[in-house]
C-alpha cells in the first residue's frame, strides 16, 4: 500500500463520517450537526479524545447557538450557511451542549450531548433519537 | 480616636433584614463624622453631586402571559409585590425592572397584549419612575423591536443622588451578549466619570459564569467588567435566574432578585434546572421583589442591600387558592410554557 492518505467513509446512522489511517497526520474528521425549533440532530455524539474533529453546524430554520463551555465552543449558527468548529477534546467526559441563541419558547430544552471517550475507538459516532 | 473612612468603605454594601416581604434593599447609607463628611465633599466635587439617602426597589421575571404549571396564578405575585410596595411608608425613588416583563408568545399582537397589561399593573405603583431592560423573552426574537415600542430604548444610562445608573442589554441580540456597539457606547458613557464614582448596572442575565450550561452567563461579560475594573464602586443587579444570589467578584458585588413568577433549582447542588414546583399553602413561596433604601446609620456604609421575601401575607385579602386561581386568568389570554 501507498504512503498516500487513506480514509475511510463510515455511514453511521445516517451521518457519514471519515476517518483518516492513524499512521498518517489526521486530518480532522467531520460530523454534520443540523439545529432546528428545538433539537440538535443527532442529538449525541461520541467522540474519541485526542483526535480533531470538524463539527459542520447548520440550522434549517433560524438562527440558533451552540455551546458547550468545557471544549470551548460558543457560536451561533446562521441558516443558509455552515459553521465549522474545529476542536481537539483532550478530556473524556459527558458534555451537555445547548442552543444560547433564544428561538422560542422551546429553547431552554434545545440541547445535545457531546461525549468524549479515552482511545480505542476509531470512529467517530453519532445517533439520533 | 476614629479610623479614617476611606471611599469604598464608606461606599460598601452591607445588608439589612427587614424581616418579612420579598424585596431586595439596596441603598446609598451616609455616615456622620469629619471623616465622612470630608468623603462626602470629595465625592461632590468630583462627581458632581455627593451621595444622598434614597430608596428604589428592584422587581424582576414577572412575565406577564404566563399561567399554568409550575404557577398559575399569573400576574398575582407581580400585583402582590406592587401593593406590598405600595404600603411601605417610605416611597423608593424609583423601580428597576431587570427583564423578562413578559412572557413570549409567537402572536406580535398578543406579545403587545402582555406589554401593555405589564405597563398596567406597573402603572399601579405609587412611584411613578420605572427603569427597564429586557429580558430575552421580551426582545430576543426581534431585535427588540416591540420592546422599544413600549419601553423606549434598551440600554441607557442616568445619575441619580451621586449614583450613576447603567442599563444593559444582554438579549437583544439573541445570543447572550451585550454586543460590540453597546460595549464601545459603554466606554464612551463611563469615560466621563472618576474612579470614585458608585456605579449601579442593571441588566438581564449575569455578567459573570454562573452557571453557563443553564444559560445562566453574558458571551461579553468578562469584556463588559473589565472596562468596570477601573471603578471602585460597583454593583451589578440582574434578573434570569429566578432565585436570590450574592457575591462579589473582585471588588463588583452581584445581586440577583428573585422572580415574580416561579423560582429554579439550585445550581450548585443538581445538574439540571428545572423550575421550583408551585405550593399551594405556600403560592408565592421563592418569589420576591428587591427594593433599595438608604439611611443615615451609626458609622459605616454608604450603600447598603437587603432581601425580603413574599409570602403568604401578601395575598391575604384572597379568600382562598380557588378564588385566587380563578382570578389569576390572564385578559390577554396566556401560556405556560417554560420561561428562561
Amino acid at each position: 500500500m501507498t504512503q498516500t492518505r487513506r480514509a475511510v467513509v463510515l455511514a453511521i446512522g445516517g451521518l457519514l463520517v471519515t476517518h483518516s489511517a492513524p499512521a498518517l497526520p489526521q486530518a480532522a474528521q467531520v460530523i454534520k450537526i443540523n439545529a432546528s425549533k428545538y433539537h440538535f440532530t443527532p442529538d449525541r455524539i461520541v467522540l474519541e479524545k485526542g483526535k480533531p474533529v470538524t463539527l459542520e453546524l447548520t440550522s434549517s430554520d433560524r438562527t440558533h447557538g451552540f455551546m458547550v463551555k468545557p471544549l470551548g465552543i460558543d457560536t451561533d449558527i446562521e441558516p443558509g450557511k455552515t459553521t465549522a468548529v474545529t476542536l481537539r477534546p483532550d478530556k473524556a467526559g459527558s458534555y451537555t451542549t445547548i442552543c444560547d441563541h433564544y428561538c422560542g419558547l422551546g429553547h431552554t430544552f434545545m440541547k445535545m450531548t457531546i461525549v468524549v471517550e479515552d482511545g480505542g475507538s476509531t470512529a467517530l459516532r453519532a445517533s439520533a433519537k | 480616636m476614629k479610623k479614617p473612612v476611606d471611599r469604598r468603605s464608606f461606599l460598601r454594601v452591607a445588608g439589612a433584614s427587614l424581616g418579612i416581604g420579598a424585596l431586595y434593599q439596596f441603598a446609598p447609607m451616609l455616615v456622620r463624622g469629619a471623616a465622612a463628611d470630608e468623603v462626602s465633599g470629595d465625592l461632590q466635587r468630583l462627581n458632581g453631586e455627593a451621595p444622598a439617602s434614597f430608596t428604589f426597589a428592584q422587581f424582576s421575571d414577572p412575565h406577564v402571559g404566563f399561567q399554568g404549571a409550575p404557577d398559575p396564578l399569573g400576574t398575582r405575585a407581580f400585583e402582590s409585590a406592587v401593593a406590598l410596595l405600595n404600603r411601605s411608608p417610605h416611597q423608593p425613588d424609583f423601580v428597576l425592572f431587570t427583564g423578562d416583563l413578559t412572557h413570549d408568545v409567537d402572536d406580535r399582537d398578543a406579545h403587545a397584549a402582555r406589554m401593555r397589561l405589564f405597563r398596567k399593573i406597573a402603572g399601579g405603583l405609587k412611584t411613578r419612575a420605572i427603569h427597564t431592560v429586557p429580558g430575552e423573552n421580551d426582545a430576543a426574537l426581534d431585535g427588540g423591536v416591540l420592546y422599544r415600542e413600549h419601553f423606549g430604548e434598551s440600554h441607557y444610562s442616568f445619575d441619580h443622588k451621586g449614583v450613576h445608573f447603567v442599563a444593559l442589554d444582554n438579549v437583544s441580540q439573541g445570543s447572550p451578549e451585550v454586543g460590540a456597539a453597546q460595549r464601545a457606547w459603554l466606554q464612551s458613557d463611563l469615560a466621563r466619570f472618576p474612579a470614585s464614582t458608585p456605579i449601579i448596572v442593571f441588566t438581564h442575565r449575569p455578567l459573570f459564569d454562573l452557571k453557563p450550561e443553564w444559560e445562566w452567563f453574558t458571551r461579553d461579560g468578562r469584556a463588559v467588567m473589565s472596562m468596570l475594573a477601573p471603578y471602585e464602586n460597583v454593583t451589578v443587579l440582574y434578573g434570569h435566574i429566578h432565585r436570590h444570589d450574592a457575591r462579589q467578584i473582585g471588588k463588583v458585588r452581584h445581586y440577583a432578585a428573585r422572580s415574580l413568577i416561579f423560582g429554579f433549582n439550585d445550581p450548585a447542588t443538581n445538574e439540571t434546572k428545572h423550575q421550583l414546583p408551585f405550593d399551594p399553602g405556600d403560592p408565592f413561596k421563592d418569589l420576591g421583589i428587591c427594593v433599595a433604601a438608604s439611611r443615615r446609620e451609626s458609622e459605616t456604609a454608604a450603600l447598603s442591600m437587603s432581601e425580603i421575601v413574599l409570602t403568604k401575607a401578601e395575598i391575604s385579602g384572597f379568600s382562598g387558592m380557588q378564588q385566587m386561581i380563578k382570578g389569576g386568568q390572564a385578559a390577554d389570554g396566556s401560556s405556560s410554557d417554560d420561561a428562561d
